[in-house]
């Protein structure tokens, strides 16, 4: 059981974090202290052109590991500024892990053959994922994550996400069973400019894991929706595949309705891709610099509503965080199971 | 002293006299019995009719069971010889094993019917997952599961060159079992049994029977072995799929032999080779000596088939299989089928049976992972078997990374099979491994067909109530995800090769 909600202005306007804060706040019964989090598009706009790297070191401001991943940063990229991100202890989270942000772009002559600028930033989080004790929580461009072990509103404050204006915002309430609740497992999962906060449990991570290892995603933040994030940025970014198809390869028609409308390009796609299926209960919405998906398991096992007010549309598992925000919407639906809701971002503006 | 050194059987029939009808004409057990182990003996009763008595001769049994199970007075069962030695060291077997080889049945000791080693079997210390309170399970009775898989080389991203698949309903098949190794109505059993449930069979080295191939092809796998039996081009292109046999579990590194008396017209023309001939099949192919040179009978064989089927290449599990198969990959097999030590056979010599290969849970395991480091996973389908006993050994297999499974002495047990462990005699008394009259007429195609299904359906439904417990619905989800395995009782080396964590972590 956890909570998730999502804004998305489409017409970019900017809201600051206070207001999501209040809609995953009266969430608070679906979760249990263990995690909280945000995401925030449009935030950087003065480094717009750079990946906003945020990193979480575990052994605090002192650590060696710093250096460390200064130093690597430094070979690997033009960092063009860095800074502490600021956190204001409360009595409910009176201290945690220390997180910078780096403002990088690769080095061209860093990149391999073959290779772009995403491909190596990729890279770079996972080389440094893997070297312990550090973690980054997010590298899109104009985008952030701030994510903790704490209630979202008491995480919100640590950060004061009221502070950053964005004009799309996805929220988290965690509630974790299967894995530890610590700092670098609480939602939004990220990648590049992909984040993505899920309800359930993804029962075929294992598999999911073992396939994004092959393409050099690798899984270090134990938590099953980190797949989710790795799997969304292959079929999209990499594998050239358009939203509707990325999102029918995660939640796929069963096959005899795939056969049943004679479709040949789904069939393709769950032959070559099955392996990237999302399996088990699972409500997310997972946003990119493009727009948002909210998506639902093919069962329909969490709970997952849409709402559209104008411009703004939000997404959330419970109808209560919609209403205290907008008590009037202009359409409220529940998405069917492994019907993908699209919400474009471009498209709206070029309408 | 050669009477002496007379091996003693280790089991023998007893017959309860006191049930049993010969005395009003009933000999059936001696009729079942194909060993020679019961025979029928005249006595004359009180009233002066003669009649026959089934007598054990205690000479030849195998504990087949044949007579057990047909005896329509229950009055045979079968017992163990009482145990020659104590010694804790020298077992019977091995005691056995030497006063065989003194005496005149000398030279390689052969058994059918695979391993029966003390190597662990791993499958039993490996633990589904399941579902508890954060992700529902699934009832396979209320809602949709899939358990259908493709098999085949996948290109490595949308939009390249896409490559012939085979579709399987269930992610199991029947492994390489040959024409003359078993007869023809087993052959068409197990092909009408695999056609309507939608998965395939394998013929094994020993050709393609042209009765089947119209009929049964799109669900049939033909093997190329070293005998070439059979192999021209309308046998490669009458199949779904062909398969290059380099090696099989129960006897790595050894060839095949069907005797001559073996060899009836039928196999003759089938195998292409006289009747009454031995067909030696040679532990190397002659014209494979190197990965280069399997790679140019791969493309041999898409050549000649127009590149619109699979090309399967099965070996034996052993002990440095993930190179291997990442090299047959590379090669351009499509399918790598690895078959476990305890793979069944017709005839192994015992000591190759027992000492040589390795585990098909390990094997597969290591053969996926090597794959999946190399980022060439999706090149190549992998298909385990070698002692696959049970459906939740199949979806073990499946977790550790095959894509589906070959079962080959399962089909011989679903069709009678008591593991007497003498198919190499060619004297099976229920009709499967032998062509000779008489024995071969008791498999009746239609009821062992229909024994195949229902195996086949059984193992299918267990398998989607295991997947159900976890909370998946998609046997795809299944493939490769050791997640959903636990080991119990291994230790650190063993989790490491399967990829698994111990029960409790």
């Amino acid at each position: 059981m956890c909570g998730i909600v999502g804004i998305i202005n489409t017409d970019r306007t900017k809201i600051d974090g206070s207001y999501i804060r209040e809609a995953i706040r009266i969430q608070n019964e679906r979760g249990n202290g263990l995690g909280g989090g945000f995401a925030a598009y449009g935030i950087y706009p003065e480094h717009k052109d750079n990946y906003a790297v945020h990193i979480m070191y575990q052994g605090g401001r002192h650590s060696d590991i710093i250096k460390k991943i200064e130093n690597f940063l430094e070979q690997k990229t033009k960092v063009h500024h860095s800074e502490e991100i600021p956190v204001y202890p409360t009595s409910t989270i009176p201290s945690g892990p220390y997180f910078k942000r780096y403002f990088v772009n690769p080095l061209k002559e860093q990149i391999p053959v073959g290779k772009n600028e995403d491909d190596a930033m990729v890279d770079i989080v996972m080389s440094i994922n893997r070297m312990g004790d550090a973690y980054v929580i997010s590298s899109g461009k104009d985008m952030g994550v701030f994510k903790g072990v704490g209630f979202p509103e008491d995480i919100a404050d640590f950060f004061r996400i009221q502070d950053y204006k964005g004009y799309m915002w996805i929220a988290h309430n965690r509630f974790p069973t299967n894995t530890p609740g610590w700092w670098g497992g609480a939602h939004p999962f990220t990648i590049l400019d992909k984040a993505v906060v899920h309800n359930g449990e993804i029962t075929s991570y294992g598999t999911n894991k073992r396939w994004l290892e092959m393409f050099g995603y690798f899984c270090m933040l134990q938590t099953d929706t980190e797949v989710i994030s790795y799997i969304f940025d292959k079929l999209t970014r990499k594998d050239g595949l358009s939203i509707e198809d990325a999102c029918f390869v995660m939640a796929p028609s069963l096959w005899e309705d795939i056969e049943y409308e004679n479709a040949d390009k789904k069939m393709l796609l769950r032959q070559l891709y099955g392996q990237a299926i999302v399996n088990g209960p699972f409500g997310i919405v997972l946003t990119h610099s493009g727009g948002a998906i909210v998506l639902n398991d093919r069962n329909k096992l969490r709970p997952v509503v849409c709402a559209r007010v104008g411009s703004t549309y939000y997404a959330s598992s419970e109808e209560c965080s919609i209403r205290l925000l907008s008590p009037k919407v202009d359409e409220l639906w529940s998405p069917k199971g492994g019907e993908a809701v699209i919400i474009n971002i471009a498209k709206e503006e070029a309408a | 002293m050669k009477n002496n050194w007379k091996t003693i059987p280790p089991f023998h029939p007893e017959i309860d006299y006191s049930r049993c009808d010969y005395k009003n004409g009933c000999t059936l057990c001696a009729h079942e019995c194909s060993w020679g182990e019961i025979a029928l003996k005249p006595e004359k009763l009180d009233n002066g009719t003669v009649v026959y008595k089934p007598v054990a001769n205690l000479t030849s049994c195998g504990s087949c069971q044949r007579c057990v199970k047909m005896c329509p007075y229950n009055a045979i069962h079968i017992v163990n010889s009482p145990m020659y030695t104590s010694h804790g060291y020298w077992t019977p077997d091995y005691v056995g094993n030497i006063w065989k080889q003194a005496s005149s049945e000398g030279g390689v000791l052969l058994v059918g019917n695979g391993a029966t080693g003390p190597q662990r079997r791993y499958f039993d210390h490996l633990m589904f997952d399941a579902c508890q309170v954060t992700n529902p399970s699934i009832d396979p009775l209320r809602e949709p599961m899939e358990i259908r898989t493709y098999l085949g080389r996948r290109p490595a991203q949308w939009g390249e060159e896409t490559f012939p698949l085979l579709k399987l309903e269930v992610p199991i098949m029947f492994g390489a079992m040959s024409f003359g190794a078993l007869n023809l109505r087993v052959h068409e059993a197990e092909a009408k049994a695999t056609k309507e449930i939608g998965t395939y069979w394998n013929t094994g080295e020993g050709g393609f029977h042209k009765s089947l191939r119209e009929k049964y092809g799109a669900n049939t796998i033909v093997q190329v072995a070293s005998g070439r039996f059979g192999v021209s081009e309308d046998y490669l292109k009458s199949a779904a799929a062909v398969e290059i046999k380099i090696g099989q579990g129960a006897k790595p590194g050894i060839g095949g032999h069907l005797p001559g008396e073996k060899v009836t017209p039928p196999i003759s023309q089938t195998r292409m080779i006289p009747v009454g001939s031995d067909a030696l099949s040679p532990a190397p192919h002659h014209d494979i000596y190197s990965i280069e040179d399997l790679r140019q009978l791969i493309y041999a064989i898409k050549e000649a088939t127009e590149y619109k089927v699979p090309v399967s290449v099965k070996i034996a599990a052993v002990h440095n299989v993930a190179a291997i198969v990442s090299g047959i990959a590379r090669a351009g097999a499509d399918i790598i089928a690895i078959d476990g030590f305890r793979g069944g056979t017709g005839a192994t010599p015992l000591q190759i049976r027992q000492n040589t290969g390795i585990p098909i849970e390990l094997a597969i395991a290591a053969a996926d992972e090597r794959l999946r480091q190399e980022g060439i996973r999706n090149q190549v389908s992998l298909v385990a078997s070698g002692g696959i006993q049970c459906s939740s050994d199949v979806l073990k297999a499946i977790c550790l990374g095959a894509d589906a499974v070959y079962v080959a002495t399962p089909v011989l047990i679903a069709l009678g099979c008591g593991m007497c462990q003498r198919c190499f005699t060619g004297k099976c008394a229920y009709g499967i491994t032998t062509n000779k009259p008489g024995l071969a007429e008791r498999i009746d195609v239609d009821e062992a067909a229909w024994a195949l299904k229902n195996l086949l359906h059984a193992w299918a439904e267990e398998i989607e109530e295991l997947m159900g417990s976890m909370g998946i619905n998609a046997i795809e989800a299944m493939r490769g995800n050791r997640d959903r395995l636990r080991g119990v009782g291994l230790n650190e080396e063993e989790l490491r090769i399967l990829g698994v964590k111990h029960a409790g972590a």
